[in-house]
């Protein structure tokens, strides 16, 4: 029973005002031990709020999660999380900073500093462990959120949009990086986006996800992410396949925004 | 009532036109020293680095930097309209002072029967507070009407009585006519002749104020120096200042030590929260100076009633910062906190507690203000020692000048706790605001 299990999961937000919003309806799906899964959907679709459910932070209101044969109650160590930004600790350094986990295990100080050191090394942050977060560049400090979660040898990565407030060039960068990563750790990550090229760079598998009630939509297996580890990613933008599934899935998409434009209008 | 209502009206526009009359002099004088500044600089002066390339400034709050010639010229300005208008020796006479030193005038008087005779009258004008031996009247020329000689103090009037005969009557002020019941001006003030025969004189009082009302700078600094030197009321100065201060260090601690673990249980426990709230949310509003009366029944005017009232002053500001503090954390933080096998305590040590730090300095930075400024009206409602206290006693001597000195001090240490306050900041946060 290794590997992340989505079990039927629901999630119904009651509304203040009485209503509620379906978030999540009957999520089924099976993540395999070291899978690198990318998550799409328009706005509103709960990718996020899916997300939380797997790190822990929210419980769903239908269904369970499981995580090699046990149930996920709460957030845990072998769940790590990268956040879009400001997650980070202002108050500490970048290496305290990656450092953070195995601190909070009490971990000998000399067994942490020899982690972060090779950490730093891996994300490129060589001469910046003595650097306050604020006097950090945002794709430095998004590298830095990377090296953090890492640090602390998770068995999944969960990451929300962690590319999302970069430009276009830091993206790519740091999109190699997570290949990188996801390859030479074997680490399982799930990694949502609002960008159609980002997913399908960055999955081996894809799924598009569909609003009210979110649920999975269509699913993807793609080779992009073996080709793109230790590759240009321009170059497998030229792939034969890559224009096609991009232009199919944003088509999707858009027919998704465009029904629910289209409802709200009426309504 | 509505009497009252209107003449808080009327008494409200006559300050409009006087707050406006000093704005425009306080305005003027900067415009000139504008004038003058840009006369020496002609141009010279440019903007500093980045902001000098910037084309939009007016609206761009960042680009407008404090002039501190500006400053500096104001604070001299100050010092020298405070010099004009107490007539000090330090600046200019710009404005006449009260006459002072020997004056006199000529008057004509015509008695019973029928003659008119000539006098003088010598005036010797001097400080207040100072008795100067009376001079001897001018030489007699043999007519009824006699000369006289007296001494005023600067400011104030003098009645001199002459002849009470039946039939005399003044006539003639340095030639001028006059008759019962009329004022005459003389070279160096007015006369008013009484019905009953007598002068009531009153010297020219001048535009400069009376050290009653403001001191000028020089007797104020030798009131300092003296002070200094031996005290006021066998206090100290510094020893004033001290015990103003120390109540202040002490409440302000004890605000803290209570405040903020209380604001962090505010801002982690719903029943804490709900428990707590009313109390806070009422005591807030409440000015700890009308703390002052209650606080004096309950604990006399002893020390602890002055710490019993500085801390409660701390403790509502710092409970709201500290609650502020926990309740602005960033959720993300915290959950990449527990995801990374944190604690409960450790998040609330090493997440919630550093978060929280900027809020914390914020509310200490004012709270720091309010104490101050409590302390030192605490004690002039009940004290022995404090800057409050001394100032509140020379007041009921007029000692003007050891009341001002006390308000510059207050206001000088109240600006040097704000600028510790903010060194502090800028140590130990150096991260607030670049979140
Ligand atoms: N705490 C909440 N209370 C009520 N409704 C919520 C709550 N959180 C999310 N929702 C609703 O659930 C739906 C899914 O939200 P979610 O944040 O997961 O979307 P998302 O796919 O992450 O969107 P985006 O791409 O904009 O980040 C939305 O309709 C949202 O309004
Ligand atoms: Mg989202």
């Amino acid at each position: 029973m290794s590997g992340l299990t989505i079990n039927d999961v629901s999630m119904t937000f009651e509304l203040p005002n009485g209503g509620s919003v379906e978030a999540l309806k009957n999520i089924k799906l099976n993540i395999k031990e070291g899978e690198l899964l990318s998550v799409l959907g328009p706005s509103g679709c709960g990718k996020t709020t899916l997300l939380n459910i797997l790190a822990g932070f929210l419980a769903p209101t239908g269904g369970e999660i499981d995580l090699n044969g046990h149930k996920v109650v709460g957030p845990h160590p072998e769940r790590g999380m990268v956040f879009q930004q400001g997650a980070l600790f202002e108050w500490m350094n970048v290496e305290e900073n990656i450092g953070f986990g195995p601190s909070m295990k009490g971990t000998p100080k000399a067994e942490i500093a020899g982690k972060v050191e090779e950490l730093l090394g891996i994300v490129g942050l060589q001469d910046f462990g003595k650097k306050m977060i604020y006097e950090l560049s945002g794709g430095m400090q998004q590298r830095v959120a990377l090296a953090r979660c890492l640090c602390n040898d998770p068995d999944v990565i969960l990451m929300d949009e962690p590319l999302g407030a970069l430009d276009a060039l830091t993206r790519e960068k740091m999109q190699s990086l997570v290949l990188d990563i996801w390859k030479k750790t074997g680490k399982t990550i799930i990694l949502i986006t609002h960008s159609v090229e980002e997913a399908l760079l960055l999955g081996e598998r894809l799924l598009v996800m569909a609003p009210r009630p979110g649920r999975v939509h269509k699913e993807y297996r793609l080779p992009f992410a073996e080709i793109g580890v230790g590759a240009d990613l321009r170059e497998v933008k030229q792939h034969k396949d890559f224009g096609p599934t991009r232009d199919e899935i944003l088509n999707m998409i858009w027919d998704m925004e465009e029904e629910i434009m289209g409802r709200t209008e009426t309504a | 009532m509505a009497q009252e209502i209107a003449e808080l009206v009327s008494s409200s526009l006559w300050m409009i036109v006087g707050i406006a009359l000093i704005f425009a002099l306080y305005l003027g004088i900067s415009a000139i020293c504008y004038l003058v500044w840009g006369l020496f600089t002609r141009g010279r002066e440019k903007a500093q680095g980045y902001t000098s390339l910037k084309t939009v400034t007016f609206g761009d709050e960042s680009a407008v930097v404090a002039n501190r010639i500006a400053s500096i010229a104001a604070v001299i300005a100050i010092f020298l309209i405070w010099g004009v208008a107490t007539g000090s020796k330090l600046t200019p006479n710009l404005l006449p002072g009260p006459v002072s030193g020997p004056v006199s005038f000529e008057y004509t008087a015509t008695n019973a029967a029928g003659e008119t005779g000539a006098g003088r009258i010598d005036l010797l004008v001097h400080e207040f507070g100072e008795t100067p031996e009376t001079p001897a009247p001018a030489a007699e020329d043999g007519d009824f009407a006699m000369n006289q000689s007296v001494t005023v103090a600067q400011r104030r009037k003098v009645l001199v009585k002459t002849q009470a005969d039946e039939g005399f009557a003044f006539t003639e002020i340095n030639g001028k006519p006059v008759s019962p019941g009329e004022t005459v001006s003389f070279d160096d003030g007015n006369v008013f002749v009484t019905t009953r025969g007598s002068l009531s004189i009153e010297p020219d009082v001048g535009m400069t104020m009376e050290a009653l009302y403001l001191p000028p700078p020089e007797a104020v600094w030798s009131r300092f120096i003296d002070l200094n030197k031996n005290g006021y009321q066998g206090v100290g100065l510094w020893e004033n200042v001290f015990w103003s201060l120390i109540r202040v260090v002490i409440g302000f601690a004890l605000g803290c030590l209570f405040g903020i673990p209380l604001g962090f249980a505010m801002g982690l426990n719903g029943w804490l929260r709900g428990w707590f709230d009313p109390i806070v949310e009422f005591m807030r509003p409440v000015p700890p100076l009308a703390l002052i009366p209650l606080i004096i029944i309950w604990f006399g005017i002893g020390e602890q009633g002055k710490i019993s009232l500085l801390f409660l002053a701390a403790l509502w500001i710092m409970t709201i910062a500290a609650r502020a503090g926990v309740s602005g954390v960033n959720i993300s933080k915290v959950h990449a906190a527990y995801s990374l096998g944190a604690t409960k305590k450790q998040i609330l040590s090493k997440v919630i507690l550093p978060n929280s730090l900027p809020e914390i300095f914020t509310g200490a930075r004012v709270a720091m203000g309010v104490c101050w400024g409590t302390v030192v009206a605490a004690e002039l409602v009940a004290a022995e020692k404090g800057a409050g206290k001394m100032i509140i006693a020379a007041s009921k001597f007029q000692l003007t000048d050891i009341v001002i000195i006390g308000i510059i001090i207050i206001g000088v240490i109240g600006y040097g706790i704000d600028m510790i306050m903010r060194g502090a900041e800028n140590k130990l946060v150096p991260w607030k605001g670049r979140g």
